[in-house]
């Protein structure tokens, strides 16, 4: 079974939310309100429960004579945003139900059958992506569309896309992919592109990555995500090394008395 | 509103719960098995892959699996994306991007793929509507009726209104019917309208939202 | 469609959307691609992505202007003036594609000695009747080209008529009989005319009225121009940002001049996009459910001219040369396809039978007699003028004088519900008692549930199958209208009045199928491509067509689509190339790219290897390439023209591209077929700021304002009362005035409120808050939007003062999830005078803090205190 990938390349962005609208259908998701926010077009906030494909909105003073795409200004970006399908997936490890499962895709995908709503993957997701719905109670996020990857298809935003800004495919094929598309936009002078996969963090790399203008910070792609069990692990490191040197000391001690005992 | 994703699909382990009087001996032995701990213990995994996938992932298909499948064009906008159809037993089921079309290649805007909803959403309108003249609300209609009333009215007002000729001269008109719209019907659809209502009735008043 | 269609000889779009991957430079003005024709933008990025320039030209920064390597903000309503100044930056610089130039357009022909430009009569054009308010168009023809029929009322030029019917221009006269000076040399030669038309159109001028930096203006003019010449083309895509103006035609017009200059049409990568709004709207023009046309873009009869004069109607219509030197067959074809057996010659095939067009019976003309109570019926299928027409006001009150309404429509509109919650009866003006109209309003079947043709933006047929049955007592248009007919006819079968004889001749045993008896959809479609009457062969092509009544076509142009028996080319689905070919069917005759052509030289090689399409093969003897020939398919490069005399296509000899027009070139000057002159010409909007400053003449002379009590205007120019431009526009989001879209969930949480977009400037000018409310004024309505204060949308520095622009989407209206404000009711119903298309693009406003009701009451306040 290949391992598979997003890349979402934001130059190809058209901001149409396609990607919202097609991910919803497929998956029954509703409506998450209908509030008007007054920033820029986007209306649906961020991804959550209800919303699983998010298209962010960074809007700039255009310059007349410089449209979006040249190289020197960047005026009206769109990014689509998604779950990163981490490699080293903070929900997952943090599940104590097992409803987060690692797919034979390589992706997280969270089984509303077995979710009990406890929440510990949300506070555990570093990119802010799962979310408990308030009404049921349990957790929701993107699937990677794993009942259509099990039939071969592809998932539902990819497929709609109109620019192809959201890719999917192998994961390695799709990072080759990025490295040429990064060659190709400095060439043209996008001197602020940046390639987004997190793998040199504690996420150790992501199934849904990103090519950005400028600054990641400013599309919720944060530098240096953090799994939240990493701190676990240290956690446990220390409780353990105080525990055996606290067992060494209590030893150590028993045997000087022992010692001194015997003298 | 905010809904429950997946309302068919949901066996929720609560439920399991509290069922657990009549749990039988083989539904316990398998959730059994596939507490992560006992997966770890058995199959040295951590618990987080298939082997933590219940009944019902494990079985997980796309929910147009198994459907009939329509090919369509996009009812929108002029572009004429192409459209595949999903329906099962006559109820649809989804309705997505034909990569085949070489316009579209699979692609949807969001309203196009929003087809499925446009279709399916509860405000359709399923029954004739009849407001009577100075009536303060919507009565419902048996369609047959509808149609003969309508036929009725047509023609009354035609009878009224129709000029055959004038200063001797063929004229063959009447101005006091009108119809609008065509840009979202078929063009089958507008050449009836204009066959029947032109050609048959002589309404010269025939518009649309088409003009440059 | 008029602009296209007098330009190039059909009314449609040049090229098709794939086709856009192949241009080096594409310029997106009128429109919002990326907005509103989303999928179709993925050609426009893949030729960004090889290297082409995107220019986008528009008031707003919108998501099409992020995509776009130069984006061009312009004063809305200053396009002619834009690209009058492309077009005078082409022949300044010499930049001009001579040789395409020399042979495929009518630059060189010699205009006659009385014909005046507008540059010598301060904005008009020789011809014009004040009295009249209409130009008698004689002196605009070409010299030595006699008049078709000495005089009388032209097609095109009737007070009556609108424009679609004379798309192709030239009936006027015998355009195939003219003068030429191939050097373009002679002073009243179309080249050297429109050199002296345009030459005030100077970047300083652009500078200064439309407020585009000549910096800017000289980028983009550099970049677009440089794509002209045997290697390069460039497209140009519009939408309603040109045609809803009150010179929409016209700015059309400069684009296709533009075209025709720098040698982009019939070539890949070239040509002019028109981008449609709806499904079929092409379609619904080639068959059309439109006053002054017939299927095929044939006119209706004209009282005045063609009452019981049929040999009248053939001659006037009928070119000696070109393709319309058919129009008989195709006419005749046509009334045997309606009437079947009861269309013989001796009847004239039923002529008598067709009802003569008297006056302006377009969607504003009737509306205007509805609203004065001159009206009793109306039918109106998929579209909701209640909100999405102009002065929508006065489009619902207009309702209310009606005896019956007959709405169809998959969920309630507002136009079936405007004696229920209308502005006007929540405001207590009209309430249900006070109105008698009797409303039906039936539910149609959505796309998924019925099946016909749809044609696309590209003229490509497609069809849909039909999925699932529709639900309840849904059911099609075809349905309706066919269970209509049936009940008509039956009612007028004993009727022998001569009104009934056409409805009892009419052909309408149509075979039904299916529970709710259907009738059968491919049977219409046969119908439509045509057949041998003795014997029901389907026609394979338009060369099939015959005028004694041996053949029954229902729209010629559409010939081909169902060529056999079981074969119905709209629904093939095996596309093997980049244009397409095997999928859907393109008219005329499948040609993917029209006036193909003009993709070789005149020896019939490509112009390059780079641009090739279509080529003349010498082994073969026949035109080939990568398209179906737009072109007689065996006239060799080499045969000789025989203007002067010949009969038929053949006459245009083997060089003449544009196969529709009389003289077989593509039209820079048009002679004949517009009814506000022959070169496009800038004219300020009907609502303006500013004096036109270029001529006298403020506005198009020839557009009509329907000014009355209920359809007021602004002064103009310079009303102080309304200090702002307005445009109006769409989002991704929604569809036109949302019926389609406002009512479902996932697209409504997208963009749930009417919000409108001005630019810091102007928000401080005017006492704006982000996210507060604001109250746009114009003379017809005051409405309430969510303020969106934006860099995108800039004030302009146009005259020597700022210019602000108000942007307003117009998606919304009283009912559906998400509500608003109907942006409609702000503009006012006037008439293009092509086509009688409303100005929406450019409008005068005002804009202040605070809500509507406040506002009103103000408002009434101040006019009690003034009584």
């Amino acid at each position: 079974m290949a391992i598979t990938a997003f890349l979402t390349d934001s130059t190809l962005c058209i901001g149409c939310k396609a990607c919202e609208v097609a991910c919803k259908e497929w998956n029954g998701v509703g409506e998450d309100g209908l509030n008007w926010s007054g920033y820029s077009y986007d209306n649906t906030g961020a991804v959550g429960h209800s919303t699983w494909r998010h298209v962010k909105f960074v809007e700039c003073a255009p310059e007349p004579g410089f449209g979006g795409n040249a190289p020197e200004l960047n005026s009206w970006s769109f990014s689509s945003d998604v779950c990163k399908h981490c490699e080293n997936a903070g929900c997952l490890e943090a599940c104590p139900t097992g409803a987060l499962v690692r797919t034979e895709f390589g992706g997280v995908y969270l089984q509303p059958d077995v979710c009990n709503g406890c929440a510990y993957c949300v506070v555990a997701c570093p990119f802010g992506v799962v979310q408990r719905n308030p009404d049921d109670g349990r957790a929701f996020k993107c699937t990677f569309c794993y009942d259509r990857q099990k039939a071969g298809l592809i998932p539902a935003c990819a497929k709609a896309c109109p620019t192809e800004s959201i890719k999917f495919g192998e994961i390695e094929s799709l990072r080759r992919k990025a490295t040429e598309r990064m060659q190709e936009l400095q060439r043209r002078g996008m001197r602020d592109a940046t390639f987004y996969d997190a793998s040199d963090s504690s996420v150790g790399g992501t199934h849904a990555m990103f090519i950005v203008r400028g600054d990641p910070r400013t599309y919720n792609l944060p530098p240096k995500p953090e799994v939240p069990t990493t701190y676990l692990k240290k956690a446990w490191t220390s409780s353990a090394i105080a525990a055996g040197l606290l067992l060494a000391g209590s030893v150590i001690a028993f045997l000087s008395e022992n010692r001194s005992n015997g003298r | 509103m905010r809904s429950n994703p997946q309302p068919d699909r949901i066996i929720s382990a609560q439920k399991i719960f509290l069922r657990r009087g009549t749990l039988e001996a083989s539904l316990l032995t398998d959730l059994l098995s596939r507490w992560p701990l006992i997966q770890q213990l058995r199959t040295g995994a951590d618990g987080t892959g298939s082997e933590a996938m219940s009944e019902h992932t494990r079985k997980l298909r796309p929910k147009h699996d198994g459907a009939e499948v329509t090919p369509s064009i996009c009812p929108y906008c002029g572009v004429g994306c192409g459209q595949l159809v999903y329906h099962k037993n006559g109820k649809l089921i989804s309705i997505e991007g034909d990569p085949n079309s070489p316009i579209s290649r699979g692609h949807l805007c969001p309203k196009g793929a929003d087809t499925y909803e446009l279709h399916t959403h509860p405000g359709r309108l399923k029954k004739v509507k009849y407001r009577r003249p100075y009536s303060k609300q919507w009565e419902d209609l048996d369609l047959e009726t509808a149609m003969d009333m309508v036929a009725d009215r047509l023609w009354e007002s035609r009878e009224r209104t129709f000029q055959e000729t004038r200063d001797g001269e063929s004229l063959m008109q009447t101005t006091a019917i009108a119809h609008l719209g065509g840009a979202t019907l078929d063009n089958e659809e507008n050449y009836l309208i204009k066959k029947l209502f032109t050609g048959g009735l002589g309404m010269v008043c025939i518009s649309n939202q088409a003009r440059i | 469609m008029p602009g296209l269609g007098t330009s190039f000889g059909r009314g449609g779009a040049t090229t098709a959307q794939q086709d856009l991957s192949n241009a080096d430079v594409i310029l997106i003005m009128g429109s919002s691609m990326a907005e509103n024709h989303p999928v179709g933008f993925q050609w426009v990025i893949e030729a960004r992505e090889r290297g082409a320039k995107i220019i986008h030209v528009d008031p707003r920064f919108n998501r099409t202007s992020a995509m776009a390597d130069i984006w061009v903000p312009l004063r809305a309503g200053s396009d002619i003036l834009f690209l009058g100044g492309l077009i005078n930056y082409v022949l300044t610089n010499n930049s001009e594609f001579r040789e395409y130039v020399v042979h495929y357009t009518n630059a060189p022909t010699i205009l006659r000695e009385d014909f005046r430009d507008t540059e010598d009569l301060d904005g008009l054009f020789s011809g014009w009747d004040q009295e009249k308010q209409k130009y008698d168009p004689d002196s605009w023809l070409y010299k030595g080209a006699p008049t078709r029929d000495g005089g009388g009322p032209q097609p095109g030029h009737s007070e009556a008529g609108g424009g679609h019917g004379k798309d192709r221009g030239g009936e006027a006269q015998d355009a195939a009989r003219f003068e030429w000076d191939t050097s373009l040399q002679h002073p009243r030669c179309v080249f050297q005319v429109l050199k002296r038309h345009f030459s005030r159109y100077t970047p300083e001028m652009v500078e200064r009225y439309c407020g585009v930096s000549k910096e800017v203006f000289l980028k983009a003019a550099e970049a677009f121009t440089s794509a002209s010449g045997p290697e390069k083309t460039a497209a140009i895509c519009y939408a309603v940002g040109w045609t809803q103006h009150s010179k929409g035609v016209q700015i059309i017009r400069a684009a296709a001049i533009l075209q025709l200059l720098l040698g982009n049409i019939g070539r890949p990568g070239g040509g002019i996009l028109a981008l449609r709004g709806h499904a079929s709207i092409q379609g619904s023009t080639d068959i059309p459910t439109l006053y002054d046309i017939l299927p095929g873009y044939l006119p209706m009869p004209f009282f005045e001219a063609d009452a019981n004069k049929f040999a009248d109607y053939i001659k006037k219509h009928k070119a000696r040369t070109g393709l319309w030197s058919g129009f008989d067959k195709y006419f005749i074809s046509l009334m045997k396809a309606w009437y079947g057996e009861g269309a013989t010659s001796e009847n004239n095939f039923g002529f008598s039978w067709l009802p003569r067009v008297t006056g302006d019976h377009s969607h504003f003309g009737y509306w205007l007699d509805m609203q004065d109570g001159k009206m009793e019926g109306l039918f109106v299928m998929g579209q909701n003028p209640a909100v999405g027409a102009p002065n929508a006001r006065l489009q619902r009150t207009a309702l209310s004088k009606l005896k019956w309404l007959v709405v169809r429509d998959m969920v309630e509109i507002e136009t079936a519900s405007f004696w229920l919650d209308s502005p006007e009866v929540q405001r207590g003006e009209l309430s249900p008692e006070s109105i008698g109209t009797e409303v039906f309003l039936f539910p149609a079947a959505g796309t998924a549930e019925k099946e016909g043709t749809f044609t696309n933006t590209q003229r490509l047929l497609q069809y849909r199958e039909m999925a699932v049955e529709p639900p309840g007592d849904a059911r099609s248009e075809t349905w309706f209208m066919y269970h209509l007919g049936r009940r008509l006819k039956q009612r007028a079968k004993d009727d022998t009045r001569p009104r009934n004889a056409g409805l009892n001749a009419l052909t309408w045993n149509y075979p039904v199928e299916g529970k709710h008896a259907e009738p059968k959809v491919s049977e219409v479609l046969k119908e439509i491509n045509g057949w041998t009457v003795a014997d029901h062969k389907q026609l394979q092509n338009i060369q099939d067509l015959k005028n004694d009544g041996s053949t029954a076509c229902g729209a010629w142009i559409y010939c081909g689509v169902f060529p056999e028996e079981g074969r119905n080319r709209a629904n093939e689905r095996k596309p093997k190339d980049l244009l397409g070919h095997g999928w859907g069917f393109a008219w005329p005759n499948d040609c993917r790219i029209i006036y193909n052509r003009a993709s070789a030289r005149p020896d019939g090689k490509p112009w390059s290897e780079r641009k090739k399409l279509v080529w003349w093969d010498e082994e073969k003897k026949e035109w080939g390439g990568l398209d179906n020939a737009d072109y007689p398919k065996n006239l060799s490069p080499d045969t000789p023209d025989d203007l002067a005399k010949g009969q038929g296509v053949e006459a245009l000899g083997g060089a003449r591209p544009f196969t529709l027009h009389p003289d077989g070139v593509g039209w820079i000057y048009v002679a004949s077929g517009l009814k506000d002159g022959p070169l496009p010409t800038h004219y300020e909007p009907l609502e303006s700021l500013l004096s036109n400053p270029l001529y006298k003449q403020q506005t198009d002379p020839a557009a009509q304002k329907k000014e009355r009590p209920d359809n007021p205007y602004a002064q103009s120019p310079a009303d102080p009362r309304f200090p702002y431009v307005l445009t109006t526009y769409r989002l991704t989001e929604h569809h036109t005035a949302g019926g389609m879209t406002r009512t479902l969930s996932h697209l409504s949480e997208l963009q749930p409120e009417l919000f409108t977009e001005v630019s810091p400037e102007l928000a401080q000018e005017a006492g704006l808050e982000h996210g507060d409310w604001a109250t746009i004024t114009t003379p017809r309505a005051i409405i309430e939007a969510r303020v969106l204060i934006t860099r995108r949308m800039r004030s302009l520095w146009v005259d020597g003062r700022r210019l602000h622009q108000v942007g307003l989407p117009y998606h919304w209206g009283y009912k559906g999830r998400s509500k608003g404000d109907v942006v409609n009711d702000l503009l006012a119903i006037s008439e293009e005078p092509n086509v009688r298309i409303m100005e929406t693009k450019a409008l005068v406003c005002n804009i202040e803090p605070g809500r509507r009701n406040e506002r009103q009451q103000r408002k009434e306040s101040e006019e009690r205190a003034a009584i």
